[in-house]
């Protein structure tokens, strides 16, 4: 460390160069940050989902529905402890454009498998209560202001007419994977006001022993497959990981653009480098010639590449931690966005990366710069 | 008196590394910049061509989507007897009652299973959207439980080749045919019969009804007769504002992301200039000083090394233009989370979007290269000739 | 035996297409605590003999022992710690570091030893003190006058307490006053603390002080004289 005002001092000669080059690096880290952010997200979604639950719908597809008379065959099935059941209700609030999740559940069986849900008791019983009632997320509460106790109309589509429910319950998550935007009422209601014709869309199951999903979900599949109604059931964390990949091939593209933007900046910060390398060749004259050697030139080149990179990586990876802790524009796509330790890892790797690679250069023409020719420059 | 633009190129070709790093960073912004523009841009101009402005859609009233829509076969007789529906050369009205459903499907390559829309169709389809051409096979048989595959989506999922079987709803459905349009949407799609749908699907209903206009510039005037009657509930819209609507969502998304990834590279590719042109100022002060002795203005110096940064940063939106090409065309898929199926679309990259990146990099030079060029302009000179 | 002894060296560049004889074998020694200065017309190798001597150069052939050392056979990486021993360097253009205060400059040459902050510290003071520049120990170059400049450069070559003390052209750049100081502080450095000095130049005034001067001509010793302080 004795030799740290020397890297400082060079450093600092050109202060407006190296703070510039200093915050490209950040700026890179941080957008590297953040699209690998989005991988990790999606990644953990999919690990969140729980093996000791299942979803059964329609193998045909999502859309449609199952009958509601399969929950006493389901119920039935040895190894699922308990059945639950909702419908996808898609209604929209104020505008067309203006979306959030809806749906109808069957509430107490439903909260019952879902601890992760947490709604305040004096709350829940109100809400229970309540046939017309709604559970809302806070987040969703706090994005359009509402209070409980307050009424709130939608728009249906699939189930067209003005809905209106009573908010009598919040509720928030004590699992990252699940989002606090979600709007849920009660299935009676939606059956009621359709005269029965609504189904249900899904059927969730509680298992007791989540090592016998497999030969849970064959069962409930064998016996409905020559019905009118096929099903297919799978574990709550492969039913996500489905989802997950109607991404499409997001991991590519933003790995993709995380390599680009690495790329450029590597640029950058070699264009600098080697900028102050050049004009330093008296310099590294001067030092030869008082007795430093080519390997500890070499040493020193590189490490004021470590010191931009360093404090680079600490504004770009610690500033992208710090906002998308705090800003939660992401959380409605992708509940529980933030950046891992995974990410910071990566990161800082890649920043010694951008170090090595940007210092190699002037620190091997430092290593290999002749004294006399050095010098020559000057005199 | 202009200083020469050769002395800036000279120049800059002094420092050849210098120069092309700058370039090269600017190109890769650039080149990110373009390829996500025309991710978005295929995709919207997939959906953009699927609908026809001179026909109309019809949902029922309240439904956002095809999807969430069920109109009756009442509904449906009744919207065709509608004047504003034109006639076929046989006389017959230019009317495509249609089912719609999502399928799930398993993708090739092991990708999970997608929403793929399944549409039911008569033949009298083919004559209301323009522009749908048999490209393998041939048409499903009435009556015959038969599909074809639109050839977009055909290359993404499984069994879907001609001679394969498709499975769902309990039936197996025969792969008759592959059929293009025009690279719009309806190539996502898988079509049948609508009689053959109704009853493995939702039972009696279409979800959506579309008539050709029998006359184009009569829109209003139609939609008025049709969502005022009291026999029908219904919602109409121009097919192609229905289509573009279906976009709008994910083409946004994909815009804003596009421009905000690029703008924060920018900065950092625009400090990367900054300093370039800061060096290149300082290592020629004598030669700014001569020429400022020599009766060039300031402000000519200005302009000269203003144009320095632009060159490189224009020279480095080319190279990055040329890097994007190579991917306009290739095709890749999403899901379109306002419709909930999957749209294949290819990569779209227009000459405007060229020009765009071109415009972006020179802005990025300009603004890189201010502040260098003013102090250029400032230089004292008694103190850069001593 | 002397402290540097140079037998029958041949040193040649290349210049474009050209090589360019400096010295064909030359023979000279410098003995210990001797005050040398080195006067010639440009071209004439005075500058090359110094970086021969500072292992800066390699003779084409011949010997160069400096303090017991062939460092004409020494490979580069063995010469930077010996040279960071035995040599202390100074300058025409006093090349101190714009980075570094005047103390962290003469600091420098001691940042290559093992010693600790605060031993670092007090000889940095003690060359200071001899050159005449405590009080600007926190001074940037650019703070101080050519001649502070040179001292501060001469205290940088003494700090380590090297062998040699080489000098190139050390006033070439300084007004008559700072050249007075800058010569008499050479002049006390080899009278009272012993040490041995070699001055390039082709200041009067430089070859005055020293004990002996000689005087090459296209690489041959054409003259040696005693210095009007010898």
């Amino acid at each position: 460390m004795k030799y740290l005002p020397l890297i400082l001092g060079n450093l600092l000669r050109h202060k407006r160069r190296s703070i510039l080059t200093t915050l490209s690096v950040a700026i890179a880290l941080f957008l590297y940050a953040s699209l690998r952010s989005v991988s990790t997200t999606l990644d953990s979604a999919t690990e969140a989902g729980s093996t000791s639950r299942m979803v059964v719908r329609n193998a045909t597809g999502i859309v449609f529905p199952l009958p509601k008379s399969y929950i006493n065959r389901l119920e039935a099935v040895p190894g699922v402890s308990r059945v639950s059941y909702a419908n996808w209700f898609g209604a929209w609030y104020r505008s067309e454009r203006e979306f959030f999740a809806n749906f109808a559940v069957e509430a107490p069986s439903f909260l019952d498998m879902y601890p992760e849900i947490v709604v305040p008791p004096d709350q829940k019983t109100a809400f229970l209560q309540d046939r017309g009632s709604a559970l809302v997320g806070v987040d969703l509460m706090e994005k359009y202001g509402w209070r409980l106790g307050q009424n709130v109309t939608l728009n249906g589509t699939i189930f067209p007419g003005e809905w209106t429910f009573t908010i009598r319950a919040t509720y928030t998550v004590t699992n990252n994977a699940f989002d606090e935007m979600s709007f849920m009422f009660h299935y009676p209601y939606l059956e009621e006001r359709t005269e029965r014709r609504a189904t249900p869309g899904w059927f969730y199951l509680k298992l007791d022993d989540p090592d016998r999903a497999p030969e849970v979900a064959r069962t409930i599949d064998d016996q409905f497959r020559n019905s009118s109604t096929p099903t297919r059931t799978e574990t709550e964390r492969a039913f996500n990981a489905g989802f997950m990949t109607m991404w499409g091939n997001i991991k590519l593209l933003m790995g993709t653009i995380g390599l680009a933007v690495v790329f450029a900046i590597l640029l950058v910060t070699g264009n600098a480098m080697m900028m102050s390398a050049r004009e330093r060749t008296a310099e590294i004259g001067v030092l030869k010639t008082v007795g430093f050697g080519g390997g500890l030139l070499f040493a020193l080149e590189m490490s004021e590449a470590v010191v931009i990179a360093v404090v680079g990586a600490l504004l770009g990876l610690g500033g992208a931690k710090l906002l998308w802790a705090n800003v939660k524009a992401f959380q409605q796509f992708l509940p529980g966005f933030g950046v891992t330790p995974g990410t910071l890892a990566a990161g800082a790797g890649i920043a010694l990366l951008l170090a090595l690679v940007s210092g190699f250069v002037p620190a091997m023409r430092a290593y290999r710069l002749s004294v006399i020719s050095a010098l020559r420059t000057v005199e | 008196m202009r200083i020469p633009l050769i002395y800036n190129v000279r120049s800059a070709l002094q420092r050849p590394v210098s120069t092309a790093m700058t370039a090269v960073s600017v190109a890769l912004v650039v080149a990110v910049f373009v390829a996500m523009l025309a991710l978005a841009s295929g995709f919207r101009a997939a959906l953009a061509k699927t609908g026809s402005a001179d026909n109309v859609i019809v949902l029922r009233r309240g439904a956002v989507d095809e999807l969430s829509s069920g109109l009756s076969r009442d509904a449906a007789r009744t919207i065709a007897s509608f004047s504003h529906v034109a006639t076929g050369s046989d006389g017959r009205p230019m009317v495509s009652p249609e089912v719609y459903v999502l399928l799930n499907l398993t993708r090739i390559d092991g990708f999970g299973i997608g929403n793929v829309v399944a549409r039911g169709v008569t033949e009298r389809a083919f004559d209301v959207r323009k522009g749908i051409r048999i490209t393998a096979g041939r048409t499903f048989t009435s009556g015959a439980s038969e599909v074809i595959v639109g050839r977009r989506i055909a290359q993404r999922f499984q069994h879907m080749r001609v001679g394969d079987s498709l499975e769902f709803g309990g039936r197996k459905w025969a792969v008759v045919g592959q059929f293009g349009a025009d690279g719009s949407g309806f190539e996502s799609e898988v079509w049948g019969e609508n009689e053959q749908f109704m009853p493995v699907f939702r039972g009696e209903v279409f979800q959506s009804v579309i008539f050709r206009l029998a006359d184009p510039g009569a829109f209003d005037e139609a939609k008025r007769a049709l969502e005022t009657d009291p026999r029908i509930q219904v919602t109409a819209r121009r097919e192609q504002d229905f289509y573009v609507g279906q976009s709008e969502m994910l083409t946004r998304v994909l815009s804003v992301l596009a421009i905000t990834i690029t703008s924060i590279m920018a900065i950092g590719a625009v400090f990367g200039a900054v300093n370039t042109m800061y060096a290149a100022v300082a290592s020629r002060a004598p030669e700014i000083a001569v020429l400022l002795t020599l009766g060039f203005r300031p402000r000519s110096v200005l302009a000269s090394f203003l144009a320095e940064a632009a060159v490189i940063a224009v020279v480095g939106g080319a190279i990055g233009g040329l890097m994007a090409l190579p991917i306009n065309g290739l095709v890749t898929s999403t899901t379109n989370w306002q419709s909930f199926s999957e749209v294949a679309f290819a990569f779209r990259v227009t000459p405007a979007l060229l020009l765009a990146g071109l415009v972006f990099a020179l802005v990025m030079g300009i603004v890189g290269g201010f502040f260098p060029a003013w102090k250029a302009a400032r230089l004292p000179v008694v103190q850069a000739l001593r | 035996m002397a402290i540097v002894e140079i037998r029958d060296v041949h040193k040649s560049f290349q210049r474009d297409a050209q090589a360019v004889e400096v010295f064909t074998g030359l023979d000279v020694d410098f003995e210990e605590a001797s005050f040398t200065a080195l006067m010639g017309p440009s071209g004439s190798g005075k500058s090359t003999l110094l970086n021969l001597v500072a292992g800066l150069d390699r003779p084409t052939s011949g010997v160069v022992r400096v303090a017991g050392s062939d460092v004409s056979t020494m490979s580069a990486s063995q010469l930077a710690p010996w040279r960071a021993r035995h040599i202390g360097f100074v300058f025409q253009s006093y090349n101190l570091l714009p980075v570094l205060t005047a103390f962290q400059n003469v600091e420098l040459p001691l940042l290559l030893t093992d010693l600790s902050k605060a031993e670092r510290r007090e000889r940095v003071m003690v060359a200071l003190g001899v050159v005449g520049l405590e009080d600007r120990k926190d001074h940037y170059p650019r703070q101080m006058s050519g001649g502070q400049e040179q001292r501060a450069a001469i205290a940088r070559a003494i700090v380590a307490d090297p062998t040699l003390i080489l000098l190139d052209e050390p006033t070439g750049q300084l007004d008559a006053k700072s050249s007075q100081e800058v010569l008499g502080l050479l002049q006390r450095l080899n009278g009272e603390f012993r040490k041995t000095i070699i001055v390039v130049t082709h200041d009067p005034n430089a070859a005055d002080k020293a004990k002996t001067v000689l005087h090459l001509e296209k690489g041959d010793l054409v003259e040696k004289s005693r210095g009007a302080h010898a």
